[in-house]
């Protein structure tokens, strides 16, 4: 119960008139949308909402895509430096990403990326633990399959596309929802690259508004509410890979 | 023929790994030697002066500052009360609702739903809760407790935050709890019990024993997560780190010196410190756990 009081408290005050959110009681004739109607027509949230899916939406299809194709190789094909390259993916799980923080920021600045949507997604396009996680994925589909498909005289993107990545279904929607959570929640990073209000992901907008309009609880609770809806939807919806990717890969996103 | 499908196999596995490859050398490999190179630098990110070695003064001055020595104390505090507090009442809870087989999935839900919340909406809804005229402090009236300013008095902040974090992260380890609880067979509880005993018994004498190696996991996540601490303390306790900088924790810590004091040289050092504190007290855990690495 605990857990949810919070959540209950913060949608009721949402609802409710200012003078009235500090208040115990709740009036249930005084209650209504307004709040949520303000900052979206008054304020840029919604801007800040669709900018938030943009980057989300974009973040994730391109880790599906690109940490397939890397855990593909290194599931199934033969190259020089394979077990070098698999112990370097392994490797830079280890460094903290604070450390990098600082250069990459540079390397965007010099690109001119700073302030856009390609600072926003490009750097987080392809994630090392996903690799290591499809990889292990692709290792448990049958070999027969694939030399079949290559006797047949498929070719091998053919079979990583009509083959792996539809067997894989269960692992990409595992991956899917983590990244896509994950990066909807990200705050750090869109504030140091989203400096120009049009471009604000929902958290930096919903922070910055916090900062100027505190007094005005209904609204910025309303702000809340309207940022974790998506995820908390997300969650109850896919409720069962969440359940599977920790069990099956213990990882906090 | 043979050598023309090898080549051409070599040729797929490049194509295939070509996005990671560009990705690594980009965002991993050369800022990281990026970063320690500019450790040494007196790198500002404003003005244009080329940047000037300047040997070890980076890391002097960051091992010299204040604020940063004590957003060190501070996440070394954070973590310490977090880390035990969170895996304590994870696994109990993982226990009770594993237990209840009937609600076990409204449970599982109810506990995850922080864990997918933004951090930012989280310390939005408990900068409410918490505010002197709060709902807590409303509550804590009526048993006889003063009301406090949680997040403005230098020694509450810390604890606050940490309340605020374990209701957010509780439900992971639960999940992961119970899925560990689920290998533990049943009769093994049975002839626990034909034995009398109790509750705390079959606690402390089946189930910690046997989810040892992923009670060792969590720990090591955990702890490692806890460093890193980020969210909370800055949209809870600003750049500053909140009252008296008792919220500061390190990584608020490299954001400020980098981002908004613009001193990306110290920041990179400070970067770097906190990375070998990372280093050092994952290698002191390993050893401190011992043989339950194997997991």
């Amino acid at each position: 119960m605990i857990t949810l009081v919070p959540y209950l408290i913060a949608v009721i005050t949402s609802l409710k008139p200012v003078e009235d959110v500090t208040k115990f009681s709740v009036d249930f004739g005084k209650l209504s949308f307004s709040s949520y109607k303000y900052i979206t027509t008054e304020f840029p949230f919604m801007r800040w909402l669709f900018n938030s899916f943009v980057v989300a939406v974009a973040v994730t299809a391109g880790n599906l895509l690109f940490n397939s194709m890397a855990a593909y190789a290194l599931a199934r094909l033969n190259f020089p430096f394979k077990k070098v390259v698999f112990y370097i993916i392994i490797g830079t799980m280890m460094i903290p990403g604070q450390v990098l923080l600082i250069p990459i920021y540079l390397i965007l600045n010099k690109l001119g990326w700073i302030d856009s949507y390609k600072g926003l997604i490009i750097p987080w396009l392809v994630s090392a633990f996903y690799i290591f996680f499809m990889r292990q994925y692709f290792l448990t589909i049958p070999k027969d399959l694939e030399e079949a498909a290559l006797i047949d005289g498929l070719s091998r993107f053919g079979i990583f596309f009509k083959i792996f990545l539809p067997l894989s279904l269960p692992a990409l929607a595992t991956q899917a929802i983590f990244i896509f959570v994950g990066n909807w929640n990200s705050f750090m990073w869109p504030s140091i690259i989203a400096s120009s209000e049009e471009l604000y992901t929902l958290p930096v907008g919903l922070n910055s508004f916090y900062g100027q309009y505190y007094q005005f609880w209904n609204q910025v609770l309303a702000g809340a509410i309207l940022l974790s809806l998506p995820t908390i939807i997300v969650f109850v919806a896919f409720q069962k890979y969440f359940v599977r990717g920790i069990v099956t890969t213990g990882l906090k996103e | 023929m043979r050598n023309r499908t090898k080549t051409q196999e070599y040729l797929t596995a490049f194509v295939m790994l070509l996005p990671y490859i560009l990705s690594f050398c980009v965002f991993f490999a050369y800022p990281l030697v990026k970063a320690f190179v500019i450790s040494f630098q007196n790198f500002s990110f404003l003005g244009d002066a080329p940047p000037k070695f300047v040997g070890l003064a980076n890391y002097k001055e960051a091992l010299t500052n204040k604020m940063f020595l004590d957003s060190i104390l501070n996440t070394l505090y954070y973590s310490v009360l977090v880390v035990p507090t969170q895996l304590i009442i994870a696994l109990i809870l993982a226990v009770i609702v594993n237990d209840k087989v009937k609600f076990k999935e409204f449970f599982r839900t109810t506990y995850y739903l922080p864990t997918v919340t933004s951090p930012v909406a989280v310390s939005i809804i408990f900068l409410f809760l918490y505010k002197t005229d709060g709902l807590v402090n409303q509550i804590l009236r009526h048993i006889g407790i003063t009301p406090r300013n949680w997040f403005n008095e230098p020694s509450f902040v810390m604890p606050a935050i940490v309340s605020v974090a374990v209701w957010g992260s509780v439900g992971f380890y639960m999940v992961t709890f119970l899925s560990g609880l689920s290998t533990i067979p049943d009769q093994l509880y049975e002839a626990a019990e034909v034995e009398g005993a109790g509750e705390l018994t079959k606690l402390l004498k089946i189930t910690v024993p046997l989810l040892k190696p992923m009670i060792f996991f969590n720990t090591v996540v955990s702890f490692i997560s806890t460093l890193q601490m980020f969210d909370l303390s800055y949209i809870i306790g600003g750049s500053d780190g909140g009252p008296m900088g008792k919220a500061m924790t390190m990584v608020v810590m490299i954001y400020r010196t980098a981002f908004k004091e613009f001193n990306m040289g110290v920041a990179s050092a400070m970067a770097f410190v906190v990375f070998g504190i990372i280093f050092a007290l994952t290698l002191i855990q390993r050893k401190f756990f011992g043989e339950e690495m194997s997991y």
